[in-house]
């Protein structure tokens, strides 16, 4: 599974991790986050991430 | 007020701010004023480390005009796009137009948006260097702390850190350094600075802290961006920051409320007696009477924090909206919350303010307390009981 970096902060979702502060259990996908999901740090939403290479 | 030396050659050319009262806007009260810090270092290259509010940019280059002449400045960073110190940047390049702009990725993006200068940039990134003879500069990148261009400036041979808005004080004075200032004084408005700006990045700052640590580099003085330079002892900050951004408490509560016809009122004050007679500094505050930015600096030590309000409308009174709002987005680490409020007919205040302190991230310690109309002796005296049951909930940790 990818991992995904905030453009604005530089925040990485790892979804091996997942995102405890928003209930995201580990094994999550990027994909497969909410729509309403954002970013942890900075607050940008889903359409602001880049896939990490 | 001459330029001030911090260590040889490296001077403070900054700007005190002795009228501010409101910061980013209305939102932040600034009771004690500023100062924009800006510093020259004096090298085989010249660099300006950041740069000060636009209505105080003749005053900076006042104080550069006393050490050099600014046409001679090589290289500027920019540690932070926020215009409080990049501000006065385009009248630096008027002076200084060949100067170098060294800067994070994001900063380059806000200064070409915030300016439109075409000018030489040269971007950095965590460890990059920037040798001016004797004294070298490194770059520590610091994103979210506390925009995402955020970045600090370290001077390795003098032990120096300039970290910009971290570790800064919205304070007024016509001195430099800590050994200078009355500690309190001091400490008390970096906690209204840390609250106020930087509570809801409280996880990036411990990462930050960490990152320091384990860089293992000496700090000798922080040098921040507002207010009082840190000198005799910046161990004091760093700590302060551990215990802010990891939710170290005291057995302390505040207790804000407001009222229509009085029953609010006296359930807060019975409440405050209950809490009080288990030992916990608990505090009162009428939120229209007063300083939001203050309360919030207050849940830096307190543990628990009672929200109250009468049920208009079906649900909390507007007063507390702008209160609440802040909250919520400031997101206070490791706290409790408790909800009460009189009614009349309906109900919705307590319901409603439970939502909000959920929201923010504080865990419930209790069922809300509601009382219809007018409490009685008997009412009362819940409240007191109520209030000494969340006393307990403080204690059990
Ligand atoms: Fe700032
Ligand atoms: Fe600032
Ligand atoms: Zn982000």
């Amino acid at each position: 599974m990818e991992k995904w970096e905030c453009d604005v902060c530089g925040y990485v979702y790892d979804p091996a991790v997942g995102d405890s502060s928003a209930g995201i259990a580990p094994g999550t996908p990027f994909e497969d986050l909410p729509d309403d999901w954002v970013c942890p740090d900075c607050g940008v939403g889903k359409d602001q991430f880049s896939k990490l290479e | 007020m001459d330029p001030v030396q911090l260590k040889d050659k490296i001077y403070w050319v900054g700007a005190v701010d002795w009228d501010m009262r409101y910061f980013h806007g209305p939102t932040f009260s600034t009771h004690r004023g500023t100062t924009y810090n800006s510093y020259l270092i004096v090298d085989e290259k010249i660099a300006l480390v950041d740069t000060v509010y636009p209505p105080f940019a003749g005053e900076m280059l006042k104080r550069i005009k006393k050490v050099i002449d600014p046409s001679r400045i090589d290289c500027i960073i920019i540690n932070h796009v926020e215009i409080d110190h990049s501000g006065a940047l385009p009248e630096v390049m008027k002076l200084a137009p060949g100067a170098k702009i060294y800067c994070s990725p994001r900063a380059r993006e806000g200064l070409r948006k915030h300016f439109q200068g075409e000018w030489d940039y040269r971007v950095v990134k965590t460890g990059d260097e920037l040798p001016l003879g004797r004294r070298t500069l490194s770059f520590i990148e610091a994103p979210m702390l506390h925009w995402p261009d955020s970045m600090f400036t370290y001077v390795k041979e003098e032990a120096l850190l300039m970290p910009n808005d971290a570790f800064g004080q919205h304070l007024a004075s016509a001195f430099r350094f800590d050994d200078q200032v009355d500690n309190k004084m001091i400490m008390e408005e970096a906690a209204r600075y840390y609250a106020n700006i930087l509570y809801p990045f409280s996880g990036l700052v411990l990462k930050k802290l960490e990152e320091l640590a384990a860089l293992g580099i000496p700090i000798s003085m922080i040098a921040p961006s507002h207010g009082i330079i840190w000198r005799k002892n910046p161990g004091q900050i760093i700590e302060a920051y551990r215990r802010w951004a990891s939710g170290d408490w005291l057995p302390k509560a505040v207790v804000v409320y407001d009222t229509m016809w009085g029953s609010t009122a006296a359930m807060a004050r019975a409440i405050v007696e209950g809490l009080a007679s288990e030992g916990v500094d608990a505090r009162l505050f009428k939120v229209s009477l007063r300083d939001i930015n203050g309360i919030i600096t207050e849940l830096l030590e307190a543990r628990l924090l009672v929200v109250g309000s009468p049920t208009i409308n079906r649900s909390y009174l507007s007063a507390l909206s702008p209160f609440l709002d802040d909250l919520a987005g400031l997101k206070p680490v490791n706290r409790l919350g408790a909800a009460f409020g009189s009614y009349g007919w309906s109900r919705g205040a307590v319901k409603d303010i439970e939502a909000k302190l959920e929201a923010a991230g504080l865990t419930l310690a209790g069922e809300g307390l509601e009382i219809a109309w007018v409490p009685d002796a008997g009412e009362l005296e819940s409240c007191r009981q109520w209030g000494r049951a969340l006393a307990r909930k403080i204690k059990e940790k």
